[in-house]
């Protein structure tokens, strides 16, 4: 093999910095939206990649349902004083508030859909004209079709059947006033993808990630930890297990695995043994309908 | 372990969905929740089986209408390659999805169905592969279970293409009998069909060699983005963030800026922070220069031996992509790479027949999925290269000034 060679995460990494680059330079109010989990820390740490030695030329956004694990708020914290980067919190409880929502109900209350209000409402605030987003396409099916650049009206919708073409690696980020485009700059890394990334680049990640003792109860054959946000009921047991998390979202609707991986090696090789899909694993709300995620794209969510 | 990304074409039931579910099924791909949720929505099906076909089905609106309309992105991976899959739709109207997928691809198969030969949808499919340029080939001749497996009927398909190929200037071409349904030779080597002597198809993308897809002698660079971080110990840095495009830069090489034509030298060279002594296509770097000059994001630097076309008056072949017709002397955008001038039409040569090639005169505006010949004027020149010998470099967009949309596919000449 020749010197001149990259190997297949080297070029994943290139094409994503090639893509933070193509934002910072065509937009006039960018921000990273930051949800905490693995691949939003990847994408930071190709920021930086991609900025070095300046730094990144626009702000993290984390949309804060009020949900989420302590490890990954005290993370989130650390990381964004880490790179030296502006960190913008904007939380779902606020919204709620303001907009007398009402609050989901239910054993395990999800405040996902109320995310869309309060990022439209940060949006708006900041008039950010892109968002740069985690998402893959091989997470979903509806995903496998979203393009990198993917413009948004004002109303932050998605409409499948106006998406541009998007040729070569020309990115085409022209958009009329109150319009903003969603990036991907990750669209085409698998899970195991970021996973190997992280390793070979010795990125650091929330202590959530490996192994460690919780109290759990189980629900639909998934084990939801018990926090401020889910309590057991009557018929509940209460066990203690050693788990990890495969994605950090909610403590209401992310499920933990039985694990005893407690260093990437041994979460890596735990995934390829696994052959579950991250979201059929770790989501509890994503199960409704097929077509779930299409309906909440083409609202607004991330 | 390196990264292979391909296209699907063919027409509407050749079974291009079956062949893709079962690449993904048969290497391991498919995990157990989307199995679940496959087996779930085929129950209604009378004869139990799974249908493959749907693991690639995306969009609602498409399950309502049973046919894939837009370019979905497959992923899938063996010891041995990572494989990003543009799934283009088969359907008449949309050579624009599948120019949109095959623009990043350095492979296509293109599937026949062992009983109906080479059709016009095969001949379509791969004049866009030619016209853009697409390294291999793949011809899949499927569905052979419904043939007998029969070498005739596969001999015969092979020579009917060889002619497409031929005329089309086609190099790399492969030939490989399959049932998609069967699964005989995708992953496994077909005990059936005992008269092929070659590869199964995912062994041949597994193997097929790309290292020389990418061109290491020209060196062609177009600034991005300026890095200026201002700081009290990074006061005078200005450093150039951009992709190599093609070959090879080193710490001291003679550059020139186009279009302005200044030369200098490079000082140094970082790759993601780092500093390195040389940087080559495809990586993402960081150039600064010796001298103090004016540069900003469009500029090319290139080395003082072997320079680009520098020019604002382009010969183009445009493909068009939006439903809006295209008239002569309309304006637009023209993107190239991270370049963005003003631009217009000047005038439309003629129109190439994507099923024969033939060129013909163009009637009234040019249409959605029309191939055209035009001259194309810019507001300022364009540093380029001309996209047969040079895809990377002579790639551009077109985009509409009043809707912002993607309007075309510009092949310069
Ligand atoms: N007998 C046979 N049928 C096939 C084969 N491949 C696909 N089919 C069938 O052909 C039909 C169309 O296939 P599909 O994959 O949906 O085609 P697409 O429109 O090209 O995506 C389906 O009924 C498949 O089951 C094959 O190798 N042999």
């Amino acid at each position: 093999m020749s010197k001149y060679h990259l190997d297949y995460l080297e070029q994943l990494e290139t094409e994503s910095i090639h893509i933070f680059r193509e934002v910072a330079a065509q937009f006039e109010r960018p921000a990273l939206l930051f949800s905490g989990g693995k691949d939003s820390i990847t994408m930071v740490h190709l920021a930086k990649k991609a900025f070095a030695p300046g730094k990144i030329p626009f702000p993290l956004v984390h949309i804060d349902t009020g949900h989420n694990f302590p490890e990954a708020l005290e993370f989130r914290d650390w990381l964004a004083k880490e790179v030296n980067a502006t960190l913008v919190v904007r939380k779902v409880e606020d919204t709620i508030k303001q907009k007398n929502l009402t609050e989901p109900k239910g054993k395990f209350p999800s405040r996902n859909w109320l995310q869309t209000y309060t990022l439209l409402d940060t949006i708006e605030e900041f008039k950010f004209d892109a968002c740069i987003g985690g998402a893959r396409r091989d997470e979903e099916k509806a995903r496998a079709k979203e393009r990198i650049f993917s413009v948004r009206d004002e109303f932050g919708q998605w409409n499948p059947k106006l998406q541009r073409p998007e040729l070569w690696n020309i990115y085409n980020g022209r958009i009329h006033k109150g319009e903003n485009v969603r990036v991907f700059p990750i669209s085409n890394w698998t899970e195991l993808d970021i996973w190997n990334y992280i390793r070979k680049e010795n990125i650091d990640l929330p202590s959530i990630y490996f192994a460690h003792e919780r109290q759990v109860i189980e629900h639909e054959g998934q084990l939801v930890a018990i926090s401020e946000f889910v309590q057991p009921d009557a018929n509940d047991v209460v066990l203690t297990r050693q788990v990890r998390y495969r994605t950090v979202g909610d403590m209401t609707c992310t499920a933990a695995v039985e694990s005893a991986a407690a260093n990437l090696d041994e979460v890596i090789n735990e995934i390829i043994a696994t052959r579950i899909s991250e979201r059929g694993e770790t989501r509890i709300d994503d199960k409704v309908t097929e077509a779930a995620m299409e309906d909440r794209k083409k609202n607004g969510y991330f | 372990m390196d990264l292979l990304r391909f296209i699907t074409a063919g027409s509407v039931d050749d079974g291009k969905s079956t062949l893709i579910g079962r690449l993904l099924y048969d290497s391991k791909n498919i995990l157990i929740d989307q199995l679940e949720a496959l087996e779930k929505s085929t129950k209604n099906r009378t004869d139990g089986s799974v249908d493959l076909a749907l693991l690639t089905d995306g969009l609602r609106a498409e399950r309502e209408q049973g046919i894939t309309i837009d370019v979905a992105y497959r992923y899938f991976t063996t010891p041995k390659r990572k494989f990003i899959i543009a799934d283009a739709p088969g359907h008449v109207q949309y050579t624009r999805n599948m120019i949109t997928g095959a623009s990043n691809a350095s492979l296509i198969i293109v599937l026949v169905d062992a009983r109906q030969g080479v059709v016009e949808q095969t001949r379509r499919h791969s004049i866009i592969a030619s016209l853009l340029k697409i390294p291999h080939v793949v011809v899949a001749i499927n569905k052979m279970d419904l043939v007998e497996y029969s070498q005739d009927v596969f001999n015969n398909i092979v020579i009917d293409y060889a002619e497409v190929a031929k005329q089309l200037g086609l190099k790399n071409v492969t030939y490989i009998p399959i049932s998609a349904l069967n699964g005989d030779n995708i992953v496994d080597k077909s005990e059936i069909i005992d008269w092929y002597d070659g590869k199964p198809l995912l062994e041949f993308l597994e193997e097929v060699d790309t290292a020389h897809d990418i061109d290491l002698d020209n060196a062609r660079f177009q600034v991005q983005f300026v890095i200026r971080p201002q700081t009290e110990e990074l006061h005078d840095y200005r450093g150039y963030a951009g992709k190599i495009i093609s070959g090879i830069y080193k710490k001291g090489d003679k550059v020139k800026v186009l279009p302005a034509g200044l030369e200098t030298s490079i000082s140094k060279l970082e790759v993601g922070g780092r500093e390195v002594e040389e940087v080559f296509a495809p990586q993402a770097a960081v150039i600064q220069l010796a001298d103090d000059i004016d540069i900003s994001r469009g500029d090319a630097i290139v080395k003082t031996e072997d320079t680009p076309v520098v020019s604002n008056e382009l010969e183009v072949l445009l493909c068009w992509l939006d439903d809006k017709p295209l008239q002569a002397g309309n304006k637009y955008y023209l993107q190239h790479n991270s370049r963005l001038v003003r631009a217009v039409v000047k005038s439309i040569e003629y129109k190439l027949d994507v099923n024969t090639l033939q060129q013909q005169p163009v009637e009234g505006g040019v249409k959605l999925n029309e191939v055209v010949k035009a001259t194309i004027k810019t507001a300022s020149p364009l540093v380029y290269d001309p996209y047969d010998q040079f895809v990377v470099n002579g790639s551009a967009i077109l985009v509409d000034e009043t809707s912002n949309s993607t309007v075309a596919a510009v092949l310069l000449q």
